[in-house]
């Protein structure tokens, strides 16, 4: 599909140039007129007041019978046969999907020794999972978990596949759309049906977070998307719910893994629990020094929370990467996120919006964190967060 | 040791803001930059020519602009560069992109790493990259944090992990992303500068390399932007009224209890 310009329509407003996200449009001759840098988004169709752009429907060369491809996938990353909360929250969602396409919901679970996670897969909200166990598995490499899900995927053809967007799920992901020829949608923060089609409408943030695109992947099956972890809950678990266990033979050699994981340097535990945290403190270059990070590191404490850091933190050498919270760091969901000395560029917010309560501690008081937080205080974070610790630690001991 | 090093023009989107009228991007004034991930992928492939000698190639796909992006990385101490500019490469999501930048590099020859930036800061995807290995048939290993060594056959990296970093050998050739903490990316030096300015950079276009076109451009693209909107914000939240930063605290703190949080 490309988009037109009707050069006899075009007024020469210029409103379509101002609203093209990937600077596309250029006047010439006083019509508009669409460059290569177009990707067919639409948005001057919508912006156009006299209705000059279109869509132009091309041919696709696709053999693909789209109407074989059934049914929503899940994928269950785990680590050492713990699943990660990804896995569940997008089973959840998948749930939804699937009850509205009025199709089944699987989940994939790979690895050495995971059919113990069978239960709580089911009880989440699957109605089939299927299983491959070996010790081909029991690390995480992109060849042997690509070659399995691409077998899955050619053998059982669902028309949906749902992943985490997290280290290991963004290695997967496309690899296993690159073998397979099929569209991926990274990074997703919401799912729905589009309801004109019947797809699966993948939104997610582009731009550094700046704008929205929502997008579909009309010719292409299996439809595929990574989903970024803490966007959405997890249902309760139904331990009465069971369903179908298709157990599938590896067909991965060990010659065909091309890695070898030697050793796993773990870092500390508070940044292993920010993705998974119910509280979360996160300091930014309002600490003015690296020394103060230590009052973070406290608030944290006392109120059993973990620790993050911004984008500014980490670029000054403050806090390792893992503790990176935003865009280009990680998503994070928490009950309750503290932001402090954080201005809220919306590379950061990008990172922490879908946290239930925030609460933003900053001196300026126009800084945009201001706008998203649920409780603000104006003030100096190095006298507030004192205050807050004394205070909060005798609610604690009284309570 | 031949290194060819995939690089993309992004607009500087810690400079975009959206007009709040019209509820779209203000690109004016925006600089166009090297993908700043890439410029990490640079500098790595800069260090392993220290280190082992050999060719660091540049190669980047977009419209002739993007000259001055390859330009900066020329300056920085690469030795060659190459666009694949071309009408039909025009609308690609990441897989037909990387099926261009599979076509370039195959054109190449002989590449032993493939050096990308863990992800460009306009799409934010990460998918280039693993894609571009799929093509290839190579060994791929990303969020590389530090490259430890290099020889014939295996190469050994420690790869950024949610509890910590893998250490990882891997079969040559392969191809890596990277992320920043692996090094500081060099500035250009005036000689480089000079020097890169004076160099020719290549242009191929759909017809320089071997590729199926059906999987270039729009055409070959499964996924497609059907809408673009701006993020919703949320409502103003509670100001703590106080005349002392230990009233404030003192007030957060009753509030957070009375909606359980302590």
């Amino acid at each position: 599909m490309a988009v037109k310009v009707n050069p006899e329509e075009c007024i020469g407003c210029t409103a379509c140039v101002g609203a093209c996200p990937f600077g596309a449009i250029v006047m010439e001759d006083g019509k508009a007129l669409i460059t290569d840098a177009c990707t067919a988004c639409g948005a001057c169709i919508d912006i156009c007041p006299v209705g000059a752009i279109h869509r132009e429907v091309e041919e696709k060369n696709v053999s693909m019978n789209k109407d074989e491809f059934k049914g929503v996938w899940v994928y269950i990353e785990q680590v050492d046969g713990h699943a990660r909360n990804v896995g569940y929250e997008l089973l959840n969602e998948g749930r939804k999907l699937a009850d509205a396409m009025g199709q089944e919901l699987a989940g994939i679970l790979i690895g050495d020794n995971v059919d113990q996670l069978t239960k709580e897969v089911f009880a989440r909200g699957a109605d089939k999972i299927y299983l491959v166990e070996g010790k081909e598995f029991s690390h995480y490499s992109t060849d042997a978990y690509t070659i399995t899900l691409t077998d899955l995927i050619h053998t059982y053809k669902p028309a949906v596949i749902l992943m985490g967007a997290t280290n290991d799920g963004r290695d997967l992901g496309p690899r296993v759309a690159g073998r397979v020829g099929t569209g991926l949608t990274a990074d997703c923060t919401n799912l729905g049906i589009d309801p004109a089609t019947g797809l699966v409408a993948w939104t997610r943030p582009a731009f550094g977070g700046n704008i929205m695109a929502t997008i579909l992947c009309p010719d292409h099956r299996p439809q595929m998307g990574t989903i970024r972890p803490n966007v959405f809950k997890r249902s309760a678990p139904d331990y009465s719910r069971t369903g179908e266990i298709v157990k599938v033979a590896s067909k991965v050699k060990m010659t065909d893994i091309r890695t070898k994981l030697l050793e796993i340097i773990r870092e500390g535990v508070a940044s292993a629990n920010l993705e998974e945290a119910e509280i979360i403190v996160s300091g930014g270059r309002g600490l003015t020094k690296p020394e103060s990070f230590a009052l973070i590191e406290e608030l944290a404490d006392v109120l059993g929370g973990a620790v993050g850091a911004s984008r500014a933190v980490v670029d000054a050498g403050w806090k390792p990467a893992l503790y990176q919270v935003g865009q280009t760091g990680k998503t994070v969901g928490p009950k309750v996120y503290f932001a402090c000395g954080i201005s809220g560029a919306i590379q950061h917010v990008a990172g922490m919006s879908s946290s239930d309560i925030v609460i933003a501690i900053n001196k300026d008081p126009d800084a945009p964190i201001f706008k998203i937080a649920n409780y603000g205080i104006v003030g100096d974070v190095m006298e507030v967060i004192p205050a807050l610790i004394d205070e909060i630690k005798k609610v604690k001991t009284a309570g | 040791m031949d290194i060819v090093v995939c690089v993309k023009q992004v607009p500087d989107t810690t400079e975009v803001r959206i007009d709040p009228e019209t509820n779209t991007l203000i690109r004016q004034g925006v600089p166009s930059i090297v993908n700043p991930f890439d410029k990490n992928a640079v500098e790595a492939a800069l260090q392993l020519r220290e280190k082992y000698g050999g060719k660091v190639t540049i190669l980047s796909m977009g419209p002739l602009q993007s000259k001055e992006a390859l330009k900066e990385c020329l300056a920085m101490g690469a030795d060659e560069a190459v666009l694949l500019s071309d009408r039909a490469f025009g609308g690609s999501d990441t897989l037909a992109t990387s099926h261009a930048l599979a076509a370039g590099l195959r054109k190449m020859g002989k590449v032993d790493i493939i050096l990308c930036g863990k992800q460009a800061i306009d799409g934010d995807t990460a998918q280039v990259g693993p894609e571009i290995a799929e093509h290839l048939g190579i060994t791929q290993v990303t969020y590389v944090s530090k490259i430890n060594t290099v020889d014939e056959q295996v190469i050994r990296v420690e790869r950024e992990h949610e509890e910590g970093y893998e250490v990882i050998e891997a079969q040559m050739p392969v191809l890596l992303t990277v992320v920043k903490s692996i090094n500081e990316p060099r500035y250009p030096t005036v000689k480089g500068t000079m020097k890169a300015n004076r160099k020719e950079i290549p242009v191929w276009t759909v017809d320089d390399v071997e590729v199926d076109r059906d999987a270039l451009g729009l055409k070959g693209s499964p996924t497609q932007v059907r809408r673009i909107f701006t993020p919703e914000r949320r409502v103003q939240g509670e100001m703590m009224q106080a005349d002392t930063a230990r009233e404030a605290a003192a007030l957060l703190v009753k509030r957070l209890v009375e909606v359980k949080i302590i």
